[in-house]
């Protein structure tokens, strides 16, 4: 914890569910995942992103961005408000066309890399009945749990442009997101992983592995999201998308433990590659002195793991880190980046330049 | 708008229960220095004083917040119990929690029902000692494990100057809550030319010298953060150019305030 502190390099994951499904003798062998030591191997398969399909459902398969038909052409949604059930339809039918294609193009990848490149200096280490996992992942996560309960909870109104193709979204009314431990929410982003693996398991993967899926992308959020148009949540165009497991930026209107809460009834056993959280915390909120705060971090991580929880990787930012804040506040990182002074919390990136400089001055100094 | 602020809600007992009602501002689920270990934070709405640092003018008017019951901000409490350990519980926070004694007291009871910490981080500015709310008091007080007590400034004038209202009623609360051995961490907010002077702090560590049962004195460097909500709400901030007190300043506070408790 004290390294945590001073540091923010390590990250957390939770032995009582990875035992279970891993035994105990396991390493962490990619990002977050972890795989039998020398008994397994993992067909690795990037992501796919679940928030550029959910517009797909609603614009029949024409791309937003790259303006041409890219899914099948289902007919696209054509009323002004968006409709619950109608959405879910079409995007159930998007997510079993997205999930085939994803399943032939990763056994096409695998196929010619095993043809070209067999890592056979790799695999002489590892048992010869080699068990091998069939690596997914979901990108956008948070995004279409939000949208859909948007859609579900409040009004949520397509403004499509002259060919009639839903560009943005406007969102009247209020409804619950991700990130606030309010299960009309998480139970959509349990439904949402559990709907998803279970179409990936639906296709034949690549020498019979075992398909898996993850929720963990760490830095591709933000190339994924370049990609993607506005989606119904109110997440603009070309954004970055929230990084993993994580809530959306600006969503978690309760806290850190709100927060954690929801990211931890995300089931493991439907995501074994791994769902990856990423918090930021000042030092001045988690205590007055190091020893309160290495107190406080270790609350937190036990409350959050005993609810089986996968994965925490904690920042406590320094200086250097509230600098770099001030510079680039555009960094996806620093979107919800909630600084706390005795009772009272704000977003750094919502003050002015002097106050940003006052803040900093007083970290220099190690009050606030 | 000094002189009007939120009635005291009253007591009756018989409204001590799940279904009573409180105004509140907002919830928190994670506190970690407003009480021992991981506190989940219950802001009440409305308040009467006025401080001119105040970082939360948005909990001062009487008009707004929301009715919440000690039922349903109990349940969402115990959903954070897996991060309490053996130290944290609730804090109850405002605007002014004493303004709204009875509800505070029906919650507070209930939560000792469910085993759970209670922490009142209050001003004590509603404090008094005629009845029928000093038995409201007295009742909200049997419930209460810990007092956050802040101390703005230990002389009337500028007291008066600097929140809007006297300060006889918190001294008595402090003196009170001595007399029933209620613990107290006392806060105190350092703000530069106006509670930092030498003087007044010896006075202010005099005073509490004078109580029994004071565990920790926690000084808070006063900061701008809050300054761009008095703009969005339309207050003026009248502390114009103070600056946060410098780390010598703040260490020499230490020093007299909260040497050897």
């Amino acid at each position: 914890m004290k390294i945590s502190i001073n540091t923010s390099s390590v990250q957390y994951e939770n032995d009582d569910v990875m035992k279970p499904v891993w035994g105990d003798d396991y390493s962490i062998c990619c990002c977050v995942s972890a795989t039998q030591t020398g008994k397994e191997m993992q067909f690795f398969g990037a992501r796919a992103n679940l928030a550029k399909c959910l517009l797909y459902a609603i614009n029949g398969g024409f791309d937003e961005k790259h303006r041409m038909q890219c899914g099948p052409e289902i007919a696209r949604i054509t009323s002004e408000y968006l409709d619950y059930d109608e959405v879910v339809h079409k995007f159930d039918i998007m997510l079993d066309w997205l999930a085939g294609l994803y399943v032939n193009i990763l056994n096409l990848i695998q196929y010619m890399h095993d043809k070209y490149y067999y890592e056979a200096a790799e695999m002489a280490l590892i048992d010869t009945d080699v068990r091998r996992t069939f690596a997914t992942g979901i990108a956008g996560f948070s995004h279409v749990v939000d949208s859909l309960s948007a859609i579900r909870y409040a009004e949520v109104r397509v403004i499509r442009d002259e060919e009639g193709i839903a560009m943005d979204f406007e969102t009247e009314g209020d409804f619950p997101r991700y990130g606030n431990d309010d299960d009309r929410a998480d139970d959509i982003a349990v439904w949402l992983l559990k709907t998803f693996l279970n179409k990936i398991k639906k296709y034949h993967t690549y020498r019979n592995s075992e398909p898996t899926t993850s929720i963990l992308t760490i830095t591709s959020n933000v190339v994924y999201g370049k990609a993607t148009g506005a989606t119904p949540d109110g997440r603009e165009a070309y954004k970055p998308f929230a990084p993993g497991g994580n809530p959306s930026y600006g969503a978690e209107k309760e806290g850190l433990l709100a927060s954690l809460n929801s990211v931890a009834k995300v089931p493991y056993e439907y995501a074994l590659d791994g769902i990856s959280n990423t918090q930021t915390i000042s030092p001045e909120a988690l205590g007055h002195t190091l020893e309160e705060r290495k107190n406080t971090l270790v609350s937190v991580m036990d409350g959050y793991f005993d609810r089986g929880a996968h994965h925490l990787n904690v920042n406590v930012f320094g200086t250097e880190k509230l600098i770099d804040c001030m510079e680039h506040p555009e960094k996806p990182e620093y979107a919800n980046f909630t600084i706390r002074v005795s009772g009272y919390a704000v977003k750094f990136i919502d003050l002015t330049k002097e106050q940003q400089l006052d803040v900093i001055a007083r970290t220099c100094h190690k009050f606030l | 708008m000094l002189s009007q602020g939120p009635a005291i809600s009253s007591c009756n007992e018989n409204d001590c229960s799940l279904t009573m009602e409180g105004i509140i501002h907002s919830t928190e689920s994670f506190g970690a220095v407003d009480g021992p270990g991981v506190r989940f934070l219950i802001f009440l709405q409305g308040c009467r004083m006025r401080c001119r640092y105040c970082h939360n003018p948005d909990t001062w008017a009487r008009d707004g917040g929301e009715r919440k019951t000690v039922g349903q901000l109990l349940d969402k409490a115990e959903r954070y119990r897996s991060y309490w350990r053996d130290k944290g519980g609730i804090t109850v926070s405002g605007g002014e929690a004493m303004l709204q004694p009875a509800f505070v007291t029906a919650l507070f009871e209930e939560a000792h029902r469910r085993g759970i910490h209670t922490a009142l981080d209050t001003a004590g500015e509603p404090f008094c000692r005629s009845e029928p709310l000093f038995s409201a008091f007295q009742r909200l007080i049997g419930s209460t494990d810990l007092v956050l007590l802040d101390i703005k400034h230990i002389d009337p004038d500028p007291h008066r100057s600097l929140t809007g209202q006297d300060n006889r009623n918190i001294l008595d609360f402090a003196r009170y809550l001595s007399e029933q051995k209620v613990p107290v961490w006392i806060r105190y907010v350092l703000v530069p030319g106006i509670n930092d002077d030498r003087e007044t702090l010896v006075r202010t560590r005099a005073f509490l010298d004078t109580l029994t049962n004071v565990e920790q004195v926690d000084i808070l460097p006063y900061h701008t953060l809050g300054i761009y909500k008095w703009e969005e709400l339309g207050y003026k901030c009248t502390l114009g150019d103070v600056a946060s007190p410098d780390e010598e300043t703040v260490e020499k506070a230490k020093e007299i305030l909260c040497r050897q408790i």
